[in-house]
């Protein structure tokens, strides 16, 4: 049982190294929703051999949520801004992997220090630390609004990775929130991207650091 | 008895592994619909170029002639340590798979050196090439190895394949599957099999290996062939010790299905060859970069528990 769990997690690391090295944004929100199913099935196969009810359905609610949900809003969000296919990173994608891959060694080194009840399966903290990593690392180094909102979703992924290491089923209620609040996020997100693209013609972040009123406003010399 | 078995083995070793090649060609033969080579084409090209006379360019030094002999020798020398079937190779010995990765290291130098040695540009290029990829799947093969004897705890090549049991793959088989994955592509890479390199092509511009040999004739051209099929062999026997964890005792079972292993990885070596085409030359190196990554990963999932 503690096998298959132990794969998954496996899974989700590699998960967290193609998402660093994959250049298209199609690719990017279909593996970021894959993490989210592989998340979502972990307590199940953790959780040994007695299926709860409630366990069953909060599974396949997050499943639902994280792996038909938010790729639906993301592609939507894709297709209304007419976003091009690449991701825009800030820094080459070998980079990209050997900073992951230095994520997952210096969680595995940390996951072994922290005071934390043993949760049966192996690597689940460095797993969840890395992924947490991971998220960041999409948030900071690349270009799009809509992948800093890819990069928040697999963050949400770790923290519930790093849930499921502190107890296996108690925290249904406070995940529970935290998925609300992502579901709110994506959906505000959604609607502004939207907006953001519709007022200047790009969603390029790094162009949005300069107030358009006060460029013009030097350029045509008037104050 | 247990001096015989192992130079059984090595002979068989010696015999069989130009019939791999001609495997991979005939899945490749069968998912286009032809015919295809004879199964033993290899063996008819080795015997034909054995009898012809080499030419040898006037801008050659000596380390052109010794580059095909020391390559031949260094993966002879390296089958004698190869565990068969779960049994050790004769010249096993504590730390043999650091000696195993440096031969393979100095065939390749002088293959290159080889290449160097002609003047010719293509060959240059194809040299460079070669190195360049050998820096990532050189470490990925180490690292492989590596975590291979972190798993069952055990230095010697012989050693780790034997204490290497069905138990083990249930209780590390995150690692294990990670550096199958990882020497398979090593394999692919090291060969110069399809997604990295195509045999077939007789383009210089494109090629890596094949453009390293352009010049070399004769009995060289046949020692360069046979170290190739000798290598794959190395490569795909072990893949074949490490999904293959049960030893039943009885030698000739064991040998059976291990030789049946080796059919198996010439068949997906074939199948990957029919459903894919040759990366572009910069994305090779993501390739092997996933090698790296899924070594590095076995050995820090191995060193963690």
């Amino acid at each position: 049982m503690s096998t298959l769990a132990e794969l998954t997690i496996v899974f989700i690391i590699l998960l967290n190294l193609a998402l660093a090295v994959s250049g298209s944004m199609s690719v990017c929100i279909r593996l970021a929703a894959i993490q989210g199913v592989a998340a979502g099935l972990l307590p199940l196969l953790a959780g040994g051999g007695v299926m709860r009810g409630r366990a069953m359905a909060f599974a396949a609610f997050i499943i639902l949520l994280k792996g038909a949900v938010f790729p639906w809003l993301m592609f939507r969000a894709r297709e209304k801004t007419g976003a091009r296919r690449d991701v825009d990173p800030l820094i080459g994608y070998p980079s990209s992997i050997m900073l992951c891959l230095g994520a997952f060694a210096a969680s595995s080194w940390l996951g072994s220090r922290l005071p934390l009840p043993h949760s049966g399966v192996a690597f689940i903290v460095p797993a969840s630390l890395a992924t947490i990593f991971t998220g960041f690392l999409l948030i900071t180094t690349r270009a799009k609004a809509i992948t800093q909102v890819l990069g928040y979703l697999v963050i949400e992924n770790g923290i519930y990775i790093f849930g499921l290491a502190l107890f296996v089923e108690q925290p249904l209620m406070v995940e529970l929130a935290i998925l609300l609040d992502v579901f709110v996020a994506v959906f505000v997100m959604g609607i502004a991207i939207f907006h953001i693209s519709r007022e200047f013609d790009h969603i390029d972040t790094d162009q949005m650091d300069e107030l358009t009123d006060w460029h013009q406003s030097e350029e045509g010399g008037n104050i | 008895m247990e001096i015989i078995k192992p130079l059984i083995q090595y002979l068989a070793v010696i015999i069989l592994s130009p019939l791999l090649l001609g495997l991979i060609n005939r899945v490749k033969a069968k998912f286009a619909g032809r015919r295809g080579q004879p199964l033993l084409q290899l063996y008819f090209d080795l015997y034909k170029l054995s009898y012809k006379t080499p030419v040898y360019s006037r801008t050659t030094t000596w380390l052109f002639r010794a580059g095909p002999v020391i390559g031949l020798s260094a993966i002879l020398c390296a089958l004698a340590a190869l565990p068969f079937a779960g049994r050790p190779g004769f010249l096993a010995f504590d730390g043999d798979f650091i000696f195993l990765i440096y031969l393979l290291g100095l065939g390749r130098f002088f293959t290159v050196l080889a290449a160097l040695d002609t003047g010719s540009s293509f060959e240059g290029m194809g040299a460079s090439r070669e190195v360049q990829f050998a820096v990532f799947s050189e470490p990925a093969f180490f690292l492989a190895l590596a975590a291979l004897s972190k798993a069952t705890g055990k230095l010697s090549l012989s050693g780790m394949f034997l204490a290497l049991e069905p138990a083990s793959w249930q209780a590390a088989a995150p690692a294990l599957l990670l550096l199958t994955a990882a020497l398979f592509i090593i394999l692919l890479a090291e060969n110069s099999r399809v997604p990295v390199d195509d045999p077939n092509t007789h383009l210089e511009l494109t090629m890596i290996h094949e453009v390293m040999v352009l010049d070399h004739s004769g009995p060289d051209l046949a020692y360069i062939l046979y170290g190739a099929a000798l290598k794959l062999w190395f490569f795909g026997a072990l893949i074949a010790s490490a999904v293959l964890p049960r030893h039943s005792g009885s030698w000739l079972y064991d040998g059976a299905a291990f030789l049946g292993m080796m059919a198996v990885i010439a068949a997906a070596i074939g199948t990957v060859e029919s459903v894919m085409a040759r990366l572009r030359m910069i994305k090779v190196q993501y390739l092997l970069m996933g090698a790296l990554v899924f070594s590095i990963l076995a050995l820090l999932f191995q060193t963690g528990r």
